[in-house]
């Protein structure tokens, strides 16, 4: 505990910089893989090759992303923007397919009642479709998060900051309270943020009985 | 007036090799301004798709129809909707909006601002007969005849000038059906609305139509004419064995009950009703 109290600081810093970066992979994977997904669910054909091609980019390790994605993007090796982009393709990767699954649990007759009601088709997609897609998104999207909050931490290994550096550190330094007080906020974290979609699914789909 | 001249819609074959079904073939008729005409057949003689022409959702393969004489295929498919009320047979309410939102739906598209919408929701749950305090619920907290009422209401809240409904009474139990129909022939003699209402049940058909199309196979007219004629002048043996008019089927006989009423059967012997002297 003494430990903690006397490195609030470099523990609010540690959590600051883990959500300055885990929420913005959040908010670009969701952002990629909606389109992604309603392509996989309108061309049927190409759905596989979509749905299957955007997973595989969770088998790419994460260590070797980190080292290779500043040569492609000419960032700094410790520049945070390579571990926002490791995270949004490890979140596309878990996306693609709820968002896919989503638009097609719209049942057929929904879509017909839709058109012949006389939605355009922009306004069909954002106030009929996306909406009834969302519950399925959302289930989605809270694996994403706790996983990206969760792997967040390996940017810490090549000095990015983020509550994982609280684990290096405390490694090196042999200091335990460090090493848990990472592990705890990293999972605080994560349930934090998991219950806070919870609360805004229930707000923003009144029609879903149990978004549990 | 609508009319359907010479259409024709042939669908692709379930498989790349097989044939072409052809769901309507070559029917013209005309619908009156103002009237119900009833589109009867049995499942899968073109109903629906003769239906969809009228909005659109389904592209006439050749022939066309027009709306007062002007042919639909130039007018925004987008645009004709929202001037076309639609029921289905599940209502086809949309899951993620209240009954007031699914009302306000076609006069929202159309422009209307919150408070006329509004306006047009509490007077159109009015008209279908629901309470003002179901306008907060979602279309799964519904029984299926409220569903239906929905769906009538959110058609015509717009006060279109036309409206098609496909068997939208097909799905609910039969009291509560009887109810919608009777609403539905007040609505169409308040409003006068041009109405186009398919089903496969004939005795709903002559409940409601002032006219009806009785259609075999591919959309083929068998008779069209008023209910009365039907019943009285069937064309031809289809339209007798639609109506279940033939032979003895469809004799009653009469039975003296215990307590010395007169009572009808039918050809099984099932009771049909009681005689009363005019
Ligand atoms: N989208 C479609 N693709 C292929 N065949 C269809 C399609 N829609 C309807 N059909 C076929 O066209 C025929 C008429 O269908 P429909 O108009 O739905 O009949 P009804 O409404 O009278 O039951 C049926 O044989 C049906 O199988
Ligand atoms: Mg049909």
């Amino acid at each position: 505990m003494n430990w903690v109290t006397n490195n609030l600081e470099t523990i609010l810093s540690a959590l600051g910089w883990h959500v300055a970066l885990s929420v913005p992979a959040i908010v670009a994977a969701l952002l990629c893989a909606i389109p992604l997904g309603w392509l996989a669910h309108r061309l049927p054909r190409y759905s596989g090759p979509i749905i299957t091609g955007s997973g595989l980019l969770f088998a790419i390790p994460s260590l070797p992303l980190l080292i290779l994605l500043p040569v492609i993007t000419g960032a700094g090796m410790r520049d945070g923007i390579n571990v926002v982009i490791a995270l949004t393709l490890y979140g596309i990767a878990l996306l693609v397919r709820s968002v896919a699954d989503g638009f097609n649990s719209i049942s057929s007759e929904t879509r017909l009642a839709a058109t012949a009601l006389g939605y355009s088709g922009g306004r069909r997609f954002l106030t009929v479709e996306l909406p009834l897609a969302a519950p399925i998104i959302l289930t989605g999207l809270r694996v994403v998060t706790a996983s990206t909050i969760a792997l967040c931490t390996v940017g810490a290994v090549l000095g990015i900051p983020s509550l994982g550096t609280l684990f290096t550190d405390g490694f090196q330094r042999q200091i335990l309270a460090e090493i848990i007080t990472g592990i705890v906020l990293t999972l605080g974290l994560a349930g934090l943020f998991d219950g806070l979609l919870v609360v805004l699914g229930k707000m923003l789909m009144p029609w879903q009985k149990q978004v549990a | 007036m609508i009319s359907f001249e010479s259409v024709t819609k042939t669908y692709p074959g379930p498989r790349r090799s097989a044939a072409d079904v052809v769901a309507v073939h070559d029917t013209s008729f005309n619908v009156d301004t103002g009237t119900i005409t009833v589109l009867a057949g049995s499942s899968g003689c073109g109903k629906t798709t003769l239906l969809r022409m009228v909005n659109r959702m389904v592209a006439p393969t050749s022939g066309r129809v027009q709306i007062n004489g002007d042919d639909i295929a130039h007018m925004n498919p987008v645009q004709l909707r929202r001037k076309i009320g639609y029921v289905m047979q599940h209502a086809g309410l949309l899951p993620h909006k209240t009954v007031a939102e699914n009302i306000a739906v076609v006069p929202r598209l159309n422009g209307a601002t919150r408070a006329e919408a509004k306006r047009s929701v509490d007077r159109m749950l009015e008209m279908v007969e629901l309470s003002a305090d179901m306008a907060d619920r979602y279309p799964a907290e519904l029984s299926g005849g409220q569903a239906q009422r929905v769906g009538v209401a959110r058609a015509l809240a717009d006060e279109p000038r036309i409206l098609l409904m496909d068997e939208p009474f097909g799905a609910v139990d039969p009291l509560v059906r009887t109810g919608l129909q009777q609403q539905l022939i007040d609505i169409q003699h308040e409003l006068g609305t041009t109405m186009l209402f398919v089903t496969h049940d004939m005795s709903e058909a002559l409940r409601l139509g002032h006219e009806i199309i009785l259609l075999a196979k591919q959309g083929r007219i068998m008779q069209q004419d008023s209910p009365t004629r039907l019943v009285e002048q069937p064309a031809n043996a289809f339209v007798e064995n639609f109506l279940g008019l033939n032979a003895a089927e469809k004799a009653l006989r009469t039975r003296t009950t215990a307590d010395g009423r007169t009572m009808v059967v039918d050809a099984h012997g099932r009771p049909a009703g009681f005689l009363e002297q005019a």
